[in-house]
Formats: C-alpha cells, sequence, structure tokens
C-alpha cells in the first residue's frame, strides 16, 4: 500500500459494467477512466439510469465491473476474493445512502459503533470512538435515540458519523441529500464542507445540484459514460452581488 | 430585440424579414406578440449598416419588390461569439433559449454543449452562494439574501435540465 500524496486514493481503468445480454444488454458503466486525488471531493451528476449508482457501486468493491480496473489506495481491488474485498470495504470505505440504511433497532451511538466493533475493536474502543463522531456531527444529544425518533436529516449525519468509524480512505455517497428537505440539506452540506476541510475524501453522485456545487470538481455522465468535467474551485467571488442586484 | 438575436435566426439560411418574423415566433410563441415588426426591420437596417447583414432585391413577379437578408462573414462571427459566450449574472432566459434555437436550426454548435457550459457557470455560482451562506450564522439577514441567491440559481439549473432532456430528445429523433 502507498501513502504517498501522488497516488491517487482511486482509480480506475476502462471500467465497464453491464447486465443481462443479447437485446437486454444494459451498458450501465461504459468505459470509466476516473482519478480521485487524496482530499479531493468529487460530484458525478447526471440524469437517472445514466450508470452513475453502478459505478460507485464498482468503486466500493459492494459491486464488480464487468471489465476493466479498479484501483483504492494504489491497490488492485477488482480481483480481490470475497472475503479480502469486505474487509477491504469495512475497512477503506465509507458509504452514505440516500435511504440511510440504519439498523432500525439499533440507537445512534450503536448504528455508529457497529462497523468498529465489526472491524475488531474493543466495545470500550468502539463507543468511545461513536460518542466522538456523533458530536462532531452534531447529535451528542441523540445518541440514545432509535432511527425512529430522529429526523431525516439526523438519520443521514448518524449513516455520515457510522460511514467515518473506521477512518476510511474514501467516503462514497449515493444521493445523501435525496430524502431531505431543504434545511436538513444544508446540515448535510455543511458537514460534507467539514469532512472536506478535514481532509477527507469524497465521491458523490447526485442529481441535487446543490450537493454538486460543494465539489472541487464536477464530472458529468451520460449513458455510462463521463462527457464533461469541471473544476469548481477557485470561481467567482465577487460576483455574488450581481445576482442579488447590486452592481459592481 | 437584441441584434445577436436577429443576427443568429439568420444563421441557417437567408431570409425576408417577415419569414424572420415567424421564425422567432415559433421560437418565442406567445412571448413572441411583445414584438413588433417595425423593431425588427428597424434592427435589419442596423445590421446592414455595421456590415454584418447584407441585404439583396429578390425579383417578384407580383407584389412589391422584397429584400432578402443575409449573414456577411462578419455576420457569422459575431453570431458564432454569441453562442460561446456566457450571459450570466444577467439571466436572460429568452436570449438563452434563442441562443439553443439559433444553434440547433443552423448547426453552428451543440445545444447540449451550450447547456454544459452554462451550467458549469451557474454551479461556480451556486458553490460560492452556498459556501457564503454556510459561513452565515442561522436566520442572520445575509443568510437570507444569500439563500435567495441559492434558489434562483437552483431555479436556473432545474430549467437548464429541462433544456438538456428536450434537446437529448429532438437530437435522437433526427
Amino acid at each position: 500500500m502507498s501513502d504517498t500524496a501522488d497516488t491517487p486514493v482511486l482509480r480506475t481503468r476502462g471500467l465497464r459494467k453491464q447486465y443481462g445480454k443479447g437485446e437486454v444488454l444494459v451498458r450501465a458503466v461504459a468505459g470509466v477512466d476516473l482519478d480521485v486525488a487524496s482530499g479531493e471531493t468529487v460530484a458525478v451528476m447526471g440524469p437517472s439510469g445514466c450508470g452513475k449508482s453502478t459505478l460507485l457501486h464498482v468503486l466500493g468493491g459492494l459491486d464488480r465491473p464487468s471489465e476493466g480496473e479498479v484501483w483504492l489506495d494504489g491497490r488492485r481491488i477488482d480481483r480481490l476474493g470475497e472475503k479480502a474485498l469486505a474487509r477491504m470495504r469495512r475497512e477503506a470505505v465509507g458509504f452514505v445512502f440516500q435511504g440511510f440504511h440504519l439498523m432500525d433497532e439499533l440507537t445512534a451511538v450503536e448504528n455508529v459503533e457497529l462497523s468498529a466493533l465489526l472491524a475488531g475493536n474493543s466495545p470500550r474502543a468502539a463507543r468511545r470512538r461513536a460518542t466522538e463522531l456523533l458530536e462532531r456531527v452534531g447529535l451528542a444529544d441523540r445518541a440514545g435515540f432509535l432511527p425512529a425518533a430522529l429526523s431525516g436529516g439526523q438519520r443521514q449525519r448518524v449513516a455520515i458519523a457510522r460511514a467515518l468509524c473506521n477512518e476510511p480512505r474514501v467516503v462514497l455517497a449515493d444521493e445523501p441529500t435525496g430524502n431531505l428537505d431543504s434545511a436538513a440539506t444544508l446540515d448535510v452540506l455543511r458537514l460534507f464542507e467539514s469532512l472536506h476541510e478535514a481532509g477527507h475524501t469524497l465521491v458523490i453522485v447526485t442529481h441535487d445540484d446543490r450537493i454538486a456545487a460543494t465539489a472541487d470538481r464536477l464530472i458529468s455522465m451520460r449513458d455510462g459514460a463521463f462527457v464533461d468535467e469541471t473544476r469548481l474551485a477557485g470561481g467567482t467571488s465577487g460576483k455574488l452581488g450581481a445576482l442579488a442586484g447590486l452592481e459592481g | 430585440m437584441q441584434q445577436e438575436v436577429v443576427l443568429a435566426m439568420l444563421a441557417k439560411e437567408p431570409a425576408y424579414g417577415y419569414a424572420l418574423r415567424a421564425r422567432l415566433s415559433a421560437a418565442l410563441g406567445p412571448l413572441g406578440d411583445a414584438m413588433n415588426a417595425g423593431q425588427i426591420y428597424v434592427t435589419l437596417t442596423r445590421l446592414e449598416k455595421a456590415g454584418l447583414v447584407a441585404s439583396e432585391e429578390a425579383t417578384s413577379t407580383e407584389g412589391p419588390a422584397r429584400k432578402v437578408y443575409g449573414l456577411t462573414s462578419a455576420g457569422q462571427e459575431r453570431v458564432g461569439a454569441w453562442l460561446a459566450e456566457v450571459s450570466w449574472p444577467r439571466p436572460d432566459l429568452a436570449e438563452f433559449h434563442l441562443k439553443l434555437v439559433a444553434a440547433a436550426a443552423a448547426g453552428l454548435a451543440d445545444p447540449l454543449a451550450i447547456v454544459d457550459q452554462q451550467r458549469r457557470e451557474l454551479l461556480r455560482r451556486l458553490r460560492d452562494a452556498q459556501r457564503a451562506a454556510m459561513a452565515e450564522p442561522d436566520r442572520s439577514d445575509a443568510a437570507l439574501l444569500l439563500e435567495g441567491i441559492v434558489l434562483r440559481l437552483q431555479a436556473d439549473l432545474r430549467w437548464l435540465e429541462a433544456c438538456e432532456r428536450n434537446w437529448t430528445e429532438r437530437r435522437g429523433n433526427l
């Protein structure tokens, strides 16, 4: 494993994923080359069905590519055996989903500590870590609540705390604001922004412009392929006044 | 009427003044009713003086002689520059819309590429506005104004999505 700054955290080459065959062949990902640098936030946008969720699953080892290579932290993961792949997912990748995917019968803190426990941490260390993370996402006072007693935005913040539990190399988020209202979206945006400032590497697939706009780099995806790429950082400061009707 | 819009409507092929007006009406629907025919002729005369448009008397067996207007090479250049330019922060929906219509009709530029370019610009502004909003304490006066900017930008981005869908389908049908 390499930890140098210039090894991309995530790299794909010639990535393809297809389902079915013959006339019902679906090319969900049709030849994607991607490099994500350490500390970078990349957003992938595109219409429903463009392949962005499939791409995210393949990046995180939830699914295997039909063709091509996936490298995480300088290590090729698309050929790992099931056990090694599961371990890699647990230790190196944090997932955030649109539907939160929390365990209903576990409290917020139990949901967060679960992944630390599965990774072999002692119950005491796991609880300490989970408590710390809940504080970080602003939910210290909700630690003992079941998901059902939390708002959508709070549930997503618990899910983000869980994703961070094992200090992953990369956080992969699939429509993280898809089920949230405007105020809760702003909370999640703030949280992603603070992760970014803390040096986390993030890949977000979304069609929410607001979360896409927090990225350093934005990739547009259509029909399984990247069609446009934009660096959003270092943009337009000073022109906001004109947007509000203030000239000059 | 903006001069560039009139120019762009001529990019596909030369046209009589009234045909030009019909092209604009088709693109603008009821919103085009506000234009009067005189405006277009005034604009055409100005464009001709500026050397962007050239006219020719078309001989006709009946009725009065009519002028056919076409772009000069300077006019073509101007249209190309107009298509490539991003007009924010003064969004003019009709102007942007006509840009897509003219680009597609004349085959001068890919409407989807124009949409992508506009989206990049809007997302940069959204990013700035959002960062400024997030840096404000909740419920500050400035946060409220910034929220207004964010919501407007989102509305524009949603319309761009509609433009993208529409022009993707049309391209598929060609």
